[in-house]
């Protein structure tokens, strides 16, 4: 079983991201599982997002306290440092981070102390770019998929045409793409992962 | 030709002189009789004459296609001790605050099954419109529900013992408005004017009516009858019980209350005021007040004084009816003009 | 708004992703309602949202969707529509639940088949928007049959047989199912095609009706010679769906090809001396922790409880007939006495010859606190070493009571303890 937390803020779509992770591996035809912390609707207070893929029945709707990936959509959360409790010793942190204070943080090392793997990705400039408004959930999705490998781009893709309408999906979708492609390259260009032994 | 008879205080009524097709709905042999015989209710009860005045010119008017939904309360008691019915009509009895709600359910399942020749009824007392039936009778108003709503008003809840509501009217005596401790029964400024809250949800049609005028009142329900949507009739029916007068004063007291003032009878429709029944013959309100022991305490110890003071405020609650609705031939309104009312 | 089906690598499963809420929208449409009235309250929001578009939209027609003035309403709406002949569906949890309360046991003593979701969810005060299953509970004795959902695929199950059962019976149906964790909850959920629902519901059949052609009165006054009478037998017809509702179950499963629903169901119970019995979403949290305890030598089991009213007597002495103890997972309790589920339990296993089992009561998860694996495997292990207590709560957080000045034996301070607590929670998360 592969377990996801997400955070953000609420009106980032983090719920949105967490089903769309789920539609997604449903469609790649595995079982999945997403569900939100529960809250009253409210722009701006913390909000984490739950994911669980496998490959049999999920029958567990705990919260995720385990995480194989944790996924910060807004970076003003990096303070609370809860935010990667849990995550296992080979996990991944994906963290959406503006260009800018990505090469100011340098090798990021800071970031996510507890993670094995540091994945950063500008979204918000990806979906700023490509829809207009600086919500980073589709873009995640992308990075997501690069970063993991838990499910394939075509499966997100698909997800978010389901989910949005059509000229919201298109845009979104090459968010999503950008985001995908960024850390594919970055992959190769090997100047952005970050090995940290906790 | 037609000739007008005046109902003067005693209980002719003329239909033996009328043609036939003026004469009224309880005149006809072949009438619904929506309501029979062998009910429960007080000698002299004016909500069981009210409700089978109200269904038979309801159930003419609909071909007999009529569902009957009614509220908790004397009305519901006294027509159906359990094995026995005295209702001829489909009738459904569910709650005491719910009639119009369970009513707009009827309507919509009507509806739902292409059954449009079917029309509903909704009825209940004063507690059960006023009061605790307030939220649902406002919701089936808001959603233009395809139902006539009913009140019959006795000012009081009745079948429990005589206990205030929000009908009651300013100085009566009830059970929890007793005349104690200088505390001269039902207190001044309270109430609600339900006719000017179903105004404002301008809704197609309202109407208030009385138990006095039989044909007053059968006119009303065929024009309720001929709208779709939400209408409300409010309908005055003395209670001798709980208005402590004699039970074969009912429908003088009735008629006593429009002519004094207390007891308006107009038209609306869409919110707009559509008819006022002008007074024939005004009383002062001491008339309509004196033959009921609720308001004994205003007259008691009139050698000493009683409280003038609270019939002339009573007075000048019937004065403003009339000058609101222009109820004397000396204050008609121009109807196509009004606008909104204020009620006391 | 719709993925494809896809059919699962490795099990052959079917279904698609979807919310909860969503999915029992869906299965209640194709149950062909004809007046959905609609109130709205969180969590259950999704559900009458999703009815009000698929009615606009005309795939579900004929249907009148009202938008109710209060959840009283939504219920006297239903009992109008209902005594008219129509199939009828509300959705409410909680607070709407006790609005609505008068008009619950109307619609039973009536005999109207209505059928309503219900998301459960904690009664306040205080307020609380997240799930426990007080509210349901709290209205056991209304007349209404009571079915609780394990997982979202029950929960949209449940709902024809629901109809079916009501129809048949003349009993109202509440469907349960814990709010937000299943109804917010997107997984991959089979809902029921219209042709196999129409296999299995045919059109609502009256047994009263108001019609103008054939006029009755319904409603009437029933007093002290006929009232106990009355009672009896609507107790007698509660008690038929104990052989109805698995027969209706067992038929929809083999039009929809799943397992059937039961009354009550058990897992891994072969040799198991401690028993877990619970209802609800934490079930498959549960039979995780079970599967993990097996696999560590330890005989413990659980048994799912699906209908609560009826209450299935002799299914549950049938399944613990093995077991040296049960511990029951209540989502709710009575204050001041003991747990809900577990009296009854007791009581249907004490009558002769008594199945002795030990009961104890954990309460759980009230007001949304999850319940997690990590505190069942700890109750798993004090359970099957006979530590487990007559009645405690799961994982009550005693620092935080005596932070906030509230001594051993419970409350000292007369007074609200909401702001008392919630003032001493946020300075310990401070300083985490």
């Amino acid at each position: 079983m592969y377990q996801i937390r997400l955070h953000g803020r609420g009106g980032q779509g983090v719920v949105t991201a967490a089903e769309l992770v789920a539609w997604a591996a449903i469609a790649d035809g595995r079982y999945a599982l997403a569900f939100p912390s529960f809250g009253s609707e409210r722009t701006g207070a913390p909000v984490e997002g739950y994911c669980r893929i496998d490959d049999k029945p999920i029958r567990s709707r705990e919260p995720v306290t385990e995480p194989d990936l944790v996924v910060v959509l807004d970076p003003t959360l990096l303070g609370q440092r809860f935010v990667f409790n849990g995550i296992k010793s080979d996990g991944t942190a994906l963290i959406n981070l503006p260009v800018a204070a990505s090469s100011a943080t340098g090798t990021g090392t800071g970031l996510a102390p507890r993670a094995a793997h540091v994945r950063t990705v500008p979204a918000t400039e990806f979906a700023r770019q490509r829809t207009g408004r600086p919500l980073p959930n589709a873009a995640m999705l992308g990075a997501v998929a690069a970063a993991t490998g838990i499910v394939p781009l075509a499966a997100v893709r698909d997800a978010i045409a389901a989910r949005f309408p059509r000229t919201i999906a298109e845009a979104n979708a090459a968010a999503a793409t950008d985001a995908f492609e960024y850390l594919r390259f970055a992959a190769h260009a090997a100047s952005e992962v970050h090995r940290v032994h906790t | 030709m037609s000739v007008k008879f005046y109902q003067v205080g005693s209980l002719a009524v003329g239909n033996r002189l009328l043609p036939q097709e003026e004469r009224a709905g309880q005149a006809d042999p072949e009438r619904a009789n929506s309501l029979i015989s062998g009910h429960r209710a007080c000698q002299g009860c004016g909500e069981v004459l009210g409700a089978r005045y109200v269904l038979d010119t309801a159930m003419r008017a609909t071909g007999g296609k009529l569902v009957a939904v009614n509220a908790t309360g004397c009305l519901e008691v006294v027509s159906t001790p359990f094995p026995e019915s005295a209702w001829r009509v489909p009738w459904l009895h569910s709650l005491f605050g719910n009639a119009p709600a369970v009513a707009s359910g009827v309507a919509a399942a009507l509806k739902a099954q292409g059954r449009t020749d079917i029309r509903v009824l909704g009825q209940a007392g004063d507690g059960g419109t006023v009061d605790i039936g307030l939220g649902a009778l406002s919701g089936m108003f808001e959603r233009d529900d395809d139902v006539l709503f009913v009140c019959y008003d006795n000012q009081a809840y009745m079948n429990t013992g005589v206990q205030r509501s929000g009908a009651t009217p300013p100085a009566a005596r009830t059970a929890t408005t007793p005349v104690v401790a200088g505390q001269p029964g039902n207190r001044f400024g309270q109430g609600k004017d339900v006719p000017a809250i179903a105004m404002a949800h301008r809704i197609p049609y309202v109407a208030t009516a009385t138990v006095a005028d039989l044909r007053d009142l059968e006119a009303k329900v065929e024009r309720a009858m001929l709208f779709t949507g939400a209408r409300y009739l409010h309908v005055l029916v003395p209670c001798p019980l709980g208005w402590g007068s004699a039970s074969s004063q009912t429908i003088r007291l009735a008629r006593l209350a429009t002519e004094s003032g207390l007891f308006p009878l107009f038209e609306a429709e869409y919110g707009e005021l559509t008819s006022a029944t002008p007074i024939r013959h005004r009383v002062p309100v001491d008339e309509y007040l004196r033959p009921q022991t609720r308001y004994a305490h205003l007259f008691a110890h009139e050698e000493k004084g009683g409280r003038p003071d609270l019939i002339a405020r009573i007075q000048e609650q019937a004065d403003r009816n009339i000058r609101t609705y222009g109820l004397l031939a000396a204050t008609m309104p121009d109807l196509a003009q009004h606008s909104e009312r204020s009620h006391e | 708004m719709s993925t494809p089906e896809t059919t699962t690598r490795q099990t052959g499963s079917s279904g698609r992703a979807v919310e909860g809420s969503r999915a029992v929208a869906e299965t209640v449409a194709r149950c062909r309602p004809q007046v959905v009235p609609a109130y709205p309250i969180s969590p259950q929001t999704h559900i009458v949202e999703a009815l009000s578009a698929l009615v606009r939209r005309g795939e579900l027609a004929p249907c009148e969707y009202i938008n109710a003035e209060s959840e009283f309403g939504a219920m006297s709406l239903c009992i109008g529509a209902s005594a008219a002949g129509s199939r009828t569906y509300t959705a409410t949890s909680s607070q709407g639940l006790l609005f609505m309360a008068e008009a619950l046991y109307n619609a039973a003593g009536l005999g109207l088949p209505v059928v309503m979701t219900v998301a459960n969810r904690a009664l306040g005060a205080p307020i609380n928007i997240w799930n426990d299953q007080s509210d349901s509970l709290s209205q056991r004795d209304s007349g209404w049959i009571q079915l609780y959902a394990r997982d979202n695929q029950a929960a949209c199950d449940l709902h024809p047989i629901a109809f079916r059962l009501a129809e048949e019976l003349s009993v109202p149906v509440m469907v349960c199912m814990d709010g937000f964790v299943l109804t917010h909850a997107v997984e991959r959920i089979a809902v029921p095609d219209q042709e196999v629902v129409d296999a299995f519901l045919p059109a609502y059949r009256p047994q009263q009706i108001l019609d103008p052609d054939v006029p009755m009165s319904i409603g009437a006054m029933v007093g002290p010679e006929a009232f106990t009478e009355v009672r009896f037998l609507a107790d007698g017809r509660m008690r038929r769906a104990l052989l109805r509702m698995p027969e209706l179950a067992e038929r929809y499963a083999k039009l929809v090809g799943r397992p059937a629903e039961h009354l009550a169901r058990g897992y891994r119970l072969d040799g198991a001396r401690t028993v877990f019995l619970a209802m609800g979403s934490v079930l498959g949290t549960l039979e995780d922790v079970i599967d993990e305890a097996r696999t560590d030598g330890l005989a413990v089991g659980a048994v799912e409880l699906t209908c609560f009213r009826p209450f299935p007597v002799q299914r549950l002495r049938t399944l613990l007939a093995g077991a040296e103890q049960v511990i029951v997972l209540e989502r709710a309790f009575s204050a001041g006495a003991a747990g809900i589920i577990t009296p009854e339990l007791v009581a249907a296993l004490v009558d002769p010859p008594a199945v002795p089992v030990r009961c104890s009561t954990v309460v759980a998860g009230l007001g949304g606190r999850p319940i997690t694996k990590k505190a069942l495997r700890m109750l798993v292990r004090d359970a099957a070493a006979s530590r487990a207590a007559r009645f405690s709560f799961l994982g009550l957080d005693r620092d935080l009571l005596s932070r906030a000045g509230y001594g051993r034996a419970s409350d000292d301070a007369p007074g609200s303890t909401a702001e008392r607590l919630l003032a001493r929670l946020h300075t310990r998360e401070e300083s985490r």
